[in-house]
């Protein structure tokens, strides 16, 4: 059988020079060698640890933080502990990321599809925005818009108002804040019910004449209004109001806070308007001329023939601009915004001396996220292969 | 994509089909309009007709324009940080000399010259670290004065010459058949680019000197330089990853066929071709990498951005923000833009005769 298998070991299999032994020997050595440098490098953390007397372990978590935190999404005083510190800073890096990537898309798509107007001083514009904003640095842009223009806005008594309902100030920006009365919950989950309605109906409609949109906007909006009708409007606003040293009501957004999403979805937008630009030239021009002669109405191109195969180019590379922004979010601490790494790689890495410990948790998390976008992104691409041909 | 141009240029004819060809592009022209005329005059107005340029003190200013003094008097601090002002002609003689280095990589010949290569990438960094930081003769410069532009080119040259021998290995072993060596470079890879640069450089500068032993003491400027390599190869790698994906398989199975080594198929025959395939790629990641030259500021390095991030701190000089991070963005934009139609003739220049149709590209 050996004798006849064409494919079968070469005879000097056991010579030094055979490739199979020789692949073996080097991947055990470079194993070794990661293998032993880790313990090395183990060994000499916890020689060092207990020579300058630092504890190890995750029970700090467990103690009381003994600092104040500005801005918090949860409840959070200087008695709480420092797993508590480190949820709060995990939920305003997550806000910032969130509201920077809805700003961030919008921005970008606009310039994207600028970029690509008829228009040449639009273009010549979209042009100017995306080759100033990108080339210079992220950390350069959050300094400028925090130190050169947010701090030095005057006070709260000479705050610039916007249509008297918001107000910017050195305070930072002062906003109308949402009070949810009886029967909010009840709009919430009439809203849901809509949107899956509307979903279904979508489908259920789908024959591609471009018909369906009454019945799917009917599908959206008829629970909410019914219930709007039952129990009242059940959404009262708080607007901010100057008494006389500092504005009352509404809600504040820190200069931190405003500074930091600006800065990072002006960034973050001139990335994605060049990939939207790549996208929308990467569809072929005999695709929309093919549509067209089919006598397909111009706004129906752009929907059933263009943009689906253009998000097949954009999505992959949008997502990793997500996670860019996400991470980028890290900056942060420049401007002490209370984000993970300002407050936990920060603050509570200064207070324990918990190098290790505090870096890998922080580490860990931003990798959770991006492995679970990549995991995501992975999906994406394999469901959009089957579509394809 | 931009219309053919005309053969010969014609202002009206330009003007009425980029402008004025409907209701919508005559609304859209008017929007440009109004926001140029919303922009422009009151940016000349600051920054050049009402602004002041002579000067030694803060009370040469005080118009409504931009005060130039203020980056006029902060300039050597802004170029060489702290390094003392009798020896700054070494800096200088330091870029002349990377020049000079350089030089050779005009000549088409020379380029594909090895020595020409480790004379810039070997000796050169050699004779550099010996010139800006001293010894053996030359008075010693504790690195904690460097800083400045000059810093800024430091942390960027090293990062973007470890980048591309360390991207390219990685690269080489994550598609390797061997899966040990493939394991090992997929989780370098992915762990390194998964999370933000700003722990890796807290990474190195806190966790780094736990992991040695007791008594050896890295410099911070050293240990930062090592952070900035590790993610710079990272993100190297997989940008020639995807150039390695983009060479057709025959071209392997020749240079195998021929019996060329591993190391000589790769050599000759799959990297000139794949490296060739990610020239925008691995100039983007240059950019990338100058632009996050600015975070080693946040482990307290002065770098050109940390030396004006002081200057518009200083109290004696506060109220000039805009024209210190003005001058900034001005130096880090010339650098980045030039970078990129740098690389843009580049691929022009390399795509020539190949003639790949716009639809297959």
């Amino acid at each position: 059988m050996a004798a006849l298998d064409p494919i079968g070991p070469p005879r000097r299999a056991s010579s030094w020079r055979s490739p199979r032994l020789r692949a073996w020997l080097l991947q055990a050595a470079l194993l070794a060698a990661v293998l032993g440098a880790v313990a090395l490098m183990f060994g000499n953390a916890l020689d060092n640890l207990a020579r300058q007397g630092i504890a190890s372990g995750f029970g700090f978590l467990s103690q009381p933080a003994g600092f104040g935190i500005e801005t918090t999404l949860i409840e959070y005083s200087e008695t709480s502990s420092y797993g508590r510190a480190f949820l709060v800073g995990l939920l305003n890096t997550l806000l910032v990321s969130a509201i920077g990537i809805v700003l961030a898309t919008v921005l970008g798509f606009v310039i994207g599809v600028a970029r690509l107007s008829p228009n040449a001083l639009i273009r010549g514009w979209a042009y100017a925005y995306v080759e100033l904003i990108r080339n210079v640095p992220l950390l350069l842009q959050i300094f400028f818009w925090y130190f050169a223009v947010l701090r030095p806005l005057p006070g709260p008594r000479e705050a610039i108002s916007l249509f008297d309902v918001a107000f910017l100030s050195n305070r930072g920006l002062q906003l109308p804040k949402p009070l949810p009365e009886d029967g909010f919950g009840w709009l919430v989950a009439a809203l849901a019910l809509g949107v899956v309605a509307a979903l279904l109906v979508a489908r259920w409609r789908r024959d591609g004449a471009g018909r369906r949109w009454p019945w799917t906007l009917a599908a959206l909006l008829l629970p909410p209004a019914a219930v709007v009708l039952a129990v009242g409007w059940p959404l009262a606003w708080s607007v901010p109001e100057l008494s006389r040293f500092n504005f009352h009501g509404g809600m504040t957004l820190t200069p931190e806070f405003v500074a930091l999403v600006l800065a990072l979805s002006l960034y973050t937008a001139s990335f994605i308007a060049e990939i939207v630009r790549a996208g929308l030239q990467s569809v072929r021009r005999g695709q929309r001329e093919a549509a067209l002669a089919l006598g397909l109405p111009p706004r129906l191109v752009l929907r059933k023939v263009v943009l689906p195969q253009a998000m097949r180019v954009i999505v992959p590379p949008l997502t990793n601009q997500y996670l860019n922004l996400t991470k980028n979010s890290s900056l942060a601490a420049a401007i002490a915004y209370p984000d993970l790494v300002s407050v936990f790689a920060g603050t509570v890495l200064n207070q324990t001396g918990q190098a290790v410990e505090v870096i890998s948790i922080t580490m860990a998390v931003y990798l959770a996220i991006s492995l679970a976008i990549a995991a995501l992104m992975a999906w994406y691409n394999r469901r959009q292969a089957l579509v394809e041909r | 994509m931009d219309a053919m141009p005309p053969r010969r240029f014609d202002l009206l004819a330009w003007a009425r089909t980029q402008l004025f060809s409907g209701p919508l592009n005559i609304a859209l022209t008017l929007l440009g309009l109004w926001l140029l005329w919303l922009t422009v005059p009151p940016l000349i107005d600051w920054a050049l007709l009402k602004a002041q340029f002579v000067g030694s003190s803060r009370e040469d200013c005080g118009g409504e324009g931009a005060c130039w003094v203020f980056v006029r008097v902060h300039l050597p601090q802004f170029l060489y940080g702290f390094y003392p002002e009798e020896q700054r002609w070494r800096v200088n003689l330091g870029v002349l000399l990377l020049a000079l280095f350089a030089l050779p990589l005009a000549w088409r010949r020379l380029r594909e010259n090895v020595w020409v290569w480790v004379g810039l990438l070997v000796v050169y960094p050699l004779l550099a670290w010996w010139l800006f930081h001293g010894g053996l003769g030359l008075p010693e410069v504790e690195t904690s004065r460097w800083g400045g532009l000059f810093l800024t080119l430091v942390v960027a040259g090293a990062s973007m010459s470890a980048a591309l021998p360390l991207g390219i290995l990685l690269a080489l072993g994550r598609r390797s058949s061997l899966p040990a060596v493939k394991a090992v470079c997929t989780v370098f890879i992915e762990f390194w680019r998964g999370v933000p640069h700003i722990t890796v450089l807290f990474m190195a500068s806190v966790m780094l000197p736990l992991f040695l032993p007791a008594g050896v003491d890295l410099d911070k400027l050293l240990r930062a330089l090592i952070g900035v390599a590790v993610f710079a190869g990272a993100y190297m790698a997989e940008v020639i990853r995807g150039g390695l994906q983009g060479v057709p398989a025959g071209q392997l199975e020749a240079a195998k066929a021929l019996g060329l080594s591993y190391w000589q198929q790769m050599r000759l025959v799959v990297l000139p071709q794949a490296l060739r395939l990610v020239i925008p790629g691995i100039v983007n990641v240059f950019i990338a990498l100058f632009k996050d030259t600015s975070l080693v500021l946040i482990i307290g390095l002065f770098d050109l951005l940390g030396m004006v991030q002081a200057a518009v701190t200083n109290p004696q000089w506060l109220g000039y923000a805009v024209e210190g991070y003005v001058f900034a963005a001005l130096v880090f934009w010339l650098f980045c833009y030039g970078m990129s139609v740098l690389s843009r003739r580049l691929e022009r220049r390399l795509n020539v005769g190949r003639h790949v149709p716009e639809d297959l590209a």
